[in-house]
């Protein structure tokens, strides 16, 4: 609704993207401006979509950095399209204008429209505006030159000046949504804490900005966003792969057991080294180690010496790791190994987003080499996966990878922080007292099968663990056919009864008359619960199951699915999440949607394709 | 507690040795068990990795906490162990195509990083495990299974490898020589930091006699000099020989002879931080200059465990976070009531 005489209007949500070079700022002015929307009690949802160049040639079309953030209630996705575009150049305007909705409002800095700017992004004619046929309104604003005015006095140089534009845009914002400038302005004290000039002058350009956009208040409307109905407690807002780093400590705190972790910088994985490297500030032991490969193998030593043991890496990173994930199947020791999966196959698409690696997770490995795989949902779900990832490493004795992707890894969302008692003990499966004296290498829990966990230093159980096969009873190196074929049971069924340790599956958007269920898994959830709402609004009823756990399968599983006419499947991948379930439950007639472009689901193309699917 | 008594037996497990017979493996388990009780530290607090091939096998043998990892990867292993528990004595086992061709990388940086274990790299100049394949440490133009018509390529030598990763600690022993063996061992296991001890082995199936050279009791004494620190670099069956300086290098002369006295022999240092001499003796190659075995080279320096372990303790005092959450209190943060 519009309040035309205010000229405010009303929005239950709304999306807004920041775009420029990638040297423009544009991650941080979105950064700033979600988290002063969260700090209003709007729940938000943001994408941050760079370029894998850390600076291609300025200006360029292959440069574009993005940052879309969706701010209001109910906010599940960053939203298919956005309600204001800014622009700070022809080519970001080039490459985003598609992302307008109707009614929307494109903001562009017009000092950067000029020939040699229009030449760089390719543009024909010198109206870029009227050659891409917007339609929505565009206000130009002056950034440059405004922000040249606000610090003309400032004494800084030139390009030192330029660098303040991404602050003047946000200040712009924050008049234009009502947000209050005094946050922004904290943000931005802790972000240049060490550099105080630079805080000083980009204190001065936001408040330019800002005073900006009140002096042409009769040339745009302003927004009134509505907030959420929250559950009371301290908020801060984490990227998901920052609540990832999180969740590890937590299970260590929980456990008992100090946090190792070996990792090797890859995209867009590294923020975890990053985080879980300044927490040694908790204790943790982050190392980054000479490649992949001694990043997970210094974690299995860790692991051997008795740490909580973690490795973080992308798809072409759990390639190399996998015949030593192979090793700590065999030895039985507790792994939690991260993928934040990017686009593949090879170097891909690093900066991109994809749920391709979930074939490598679940079969990547020589011989029969079962293992538990994980898959948080949402940015702020990287924190209890994560939790979970380690509980069942801990608790089984297995290696677990976990399935996080670039666009829950780099997104944020705002979290409440957890509370004493928000989360279980963890229980290592360390030695009993009862069985101490006839303790053996491959002794088991009977209930789970799980091997007991002897740590090096305590007297008594020195034991050899290693890669060669191992007596079931003795621990002691065995070729025999029939033990063999007795420990790769084993393994599997230990890997199996971990079904009896996780919740159901939920379903939800039920209704009685859902016959379709929609089914998906991982990072996908908020686009696939937008669209499942969507659905149903427009009376087309289905519900929607969102798998976390991958294996082993909650046990209700079966039952679940054949509950339903028809399953779709949806997945940014060919269908490995659907075939999975295929390959179990042959009688269940799954459909699939499917979407490998490097990007996340528009929730209108879920929308669409269900609905196509239900009219075959 | 009182202090406990080790011996040998200490160290032994409960496994038959499952190696040829007359392998050098069989003499090098028995210097390390040996060199174990001479130190002292308790099994319990021992802990015995490798990678893969024959010498890998080792971990199996020792009464400790062992792990025989995949191929190439002890020493990353091994680093992730010690630096979980900085407490345990944590060694390495490792053979020349494990630890120089498919584990180069770990090797190199295990050294370049100074992580307190102890690498022994047995060096028998060939693949045994799959049955005869030419090394990183095969000579050029050496015929192998592999290698029909003579290698192409030039070897590593292991010292060089190590000096090169800015090593600390380098010594070499011959794998029949027990005493030589235990007390390069147990000055490795002494060392803080990454320490490399190369055992020249012999395979008696596939390449037998390798090291014979050098290694013969008929040679051995004019073709080795044992250096000990701070004692002068003599050899010879009659202990005659010495290294002297030859300007920048060193020579070996008869005292006695062309008026060399025992004054003009060099006295080995150890200790000190250059390793230009060091690098210089470890690569003599026992034809025109003697091989150089006992302790070349060993000097202190800062540690990776104890200075990832003094860190955390550091920033930990610093900061005086408690818990996650006390950190997370600590940020941006707003309440909601």
């Amino acid at each position: 609704m519009t309040d035309t005489k205010q000229r405010v209007k009303t929005l239950g949500q709304v999306a807004v993207r920041f775009s420029g070079d990638s040297g423009d700022g544009m991650q941080l002015a979105g950064n700033i401006f979600t988290n002063v929307s969260a700090g209003l009690g709007n729940s938000v949802s943001t994408f941050p979509d760079y370029p894998a160049e850390i600076r291609a040639p300025q200006g360029s079309l292959g440069g574009v950095s993005g940052f879309q953030v969706s701010i209001g209630s109910g906010v599940h996705t960053p939203g298919d399209s956005c309600d204001v575009l800014v622009a700070m150049n022809p080519a970001a305007l080039k490459q985003n204008y598609r992302t307008v909705k109707q009614g929307g409002v494109v903001i562009v800095d017009i000092d950067s429209f000029k020939e040699d700017g229009l030449k760089k992004a390719k543009f024909q004619t010198d109206d870029a505006v009227k050659e891409l046929g917007i339609t929505a309104q565009v206000v130009e604003v002056p950034v440059t030159s405004m922000t040249k005015a606000a610090l003309a006095d400032s004494g800084m140089d030139p390009k030192s000046v330029l660098k303040c534009r991404n602050i003047f845009t946000l200040g712009l914002l924050c008049w234009l949504f009502d947000r209050p400038l005094e946050s922004a302005a904290k943000m931005l004290r802790a972000k240049f804490a060490k550099k105080p000039a630079v805080y000083e002058a980009n204190a001065k350009v936001l408040q330019a900005g800002f005073d900006y956009g009140h002096n042409i208040h009769a040339s745009v409307s302003t927004y009134r966003v509505e907030t959420d109905e929250i559950r009371p407690g301290v908020y801060t807002d984490v990227k998901g792969n920052e609540a990832t780093a999180y969740g590890l400590i937590m299970a260590s705190e929980k456990s008992g057991l100090p946090l190792y972790l070996g990792s090797y910088p890859i995209t867009p994985a590294t923020d975890i080294l990053h985080e879980l490297a300044k927490r040694k500030d908790l204790g943790v032991k982050a190392c980054q180690m000479e490649d992949e490969i001694a990043g997970v193998c210094s974690a299995i030593g860790a692991s051997f010496a008795g740490s909580l043991a973690v490795t973080s890496t992308s798809g072409p990173g759990l390639a190399l790791k996998g015949e030593a994930i192979g090793l700590a199947v065999m030895a039985e020791l507790p792994l939690v190994v991260i993928d934040v999966q990017r686009g593949g196959p090879s170097t891909g698409l690093p900066t991109k987003t994809e749920q391709t690696d979930l074939n490598q997770a679940l079969y990547g490995r020589n011989g029969e080499s079962p293992l538990a795989v994980v898959a948080p949902l949402s940015p702020t779900d990287c924190f209890d996966t994560a939790f979970e990832a380690c509980r069942i490493a801990v608790e089984h004795m297995t290696p677990v990878i976990l399935l996080s992707d670039a666009f829950i890894g780099n997104g944020s969302s705002a979290w409440r922080i957890p509370e004493a008692g928000d989360y279980p003990e963890i229980r290592p499966n360390f030695v009993p007292d009862e069985v101490k004296d006839s303790w053996r290498p491959y002794m088991r829990d009977p209930e789970t099968l799980t091997r007991y966990w002897a740590i090096p230093g305590t007297p008594g159980m020195m034991h050899r663990l290693g890669g060669l096969e191992k007596d079931d009873h003795t621990g002691a190196i065995s070729t025999d056919p029939r033990n063999h074929a007795v420990m790769v049971e084993r393994r599997r069924e230990k890997v199996a009864r971990i079904a009896r340790d996780i919740p159901a599956q939920e379903v939800v958007c039920d209704s009685p008359e859902a016959e379709t269920l929609l089914v998906g898994w991982g990072g996908t959830y908020g686009h696939l619960y937008t669209a499942a709402e969507e659905l149903n609004a427009q009376g087309v009823p289905v519900a929607l199951a969102q798998f976390r756990y991958i294996n082993p399968l909650p046990a209700n599983t079966p039952e679940l699915l054949r509950r339903y006419k028809r399953v779709i499947v949806a997945e940014l991948n060919s269908g490995q999440f659907a075939d999975y379930l295929q390959a179990r439950f042959p009688d269940v007639n799954i459909s699939r949607i499917n979407k490998i472009e490097g990007q996340p689901f528009l929730v209108s193309e879920i929308v669409e394709s269900v609905k196509e699917l239900l009219n075959k | 507690m009182e202090e406990k008594k080790y011996t040998q037996a200490d160290y032994k497990s409960d496994q038959p040795v499952r190696w040829c017979a007359g392998c050098g493996d069989h003499a090098v388990l028995n210097s390390l068990q040996k060199a174990m009780a001479t130190l002292g530290v308790a099994p319990e607090m021992t802990a015995v990795i490798s990678g893969i091939g024959c010498s890998s096998r080792l971990p199996y043998y020792m009464n400790s906490y062992g792990f025989h990892t995949i191929h190439g990867r002890a020493a990353a292993v091994a680093t992730g162990f010690k630096v979980a528990n900085p407490e345990m004595q944590v060694w390495q086992i490792s053979g020349d195509g494990d630890g120089l061709a498919i584990g180069g990388n770990h090797f190199i940086h295990a050294v370049r990083r100074n992580i307190d274990i102890n690498m022994l790299l047995l060096n028998n100049r060939i693949y045994g495990l799959t049955k005869g394949q030419y090394s990183p440490t095969s000579a050029r133009g050496f015929v192998s299974k592999s290698s029909p018509y003579g290698t192409t390529e030039d070897p590593f030598i292991p010292a060089e490898l190590v000096f090169g990763a800015r090593g600390n600690f380098f010594a070499r022993a011959i794998d029949v020589d027990l005493a030589t063996s235990q007390e390069v061992m147990v000055a490795a296991a002494r060392h803080k930091g990454a320490s490399v001890v190369e055992i020249l082995q012999n395979c008696m199936i596939f390449n037998n006699g390798i090291h014979a050279a050098v290694a013969d009791r008929e040679f051995r004494a004019d073709r080795t000099i044992h250096l000990r620190h701070g004692e002068k670099m003599i050899f010879g069956k009659d202990q005659n020989r010495g290294l002297v300086r030859d300007g920048f290098l060193v020579k070996a002369v008869t005292i006695g002879q062309d008026g060399w006295t025992i004054d003009d022999v060099l006295v080995h240092d150890a200790h000190t931080p250059s390793n230009f001499l060091h690098q210089q003796l470890a690569m003599m190659d026992g034809t025109e200059l003697p091989m150089a075995v006992g302790v070349i080279r060993d000097v202190e320096g800062l540690t990776y465990d104890a200075e990832v372990s003094r860190q955390v303790e550091e920033v930990r005092a610093r900061k005086g976070f408690d818990s996650l959450r006390s950190l997370l209190l600590a940020g941006d943060t707003w309440t909601v009531e």
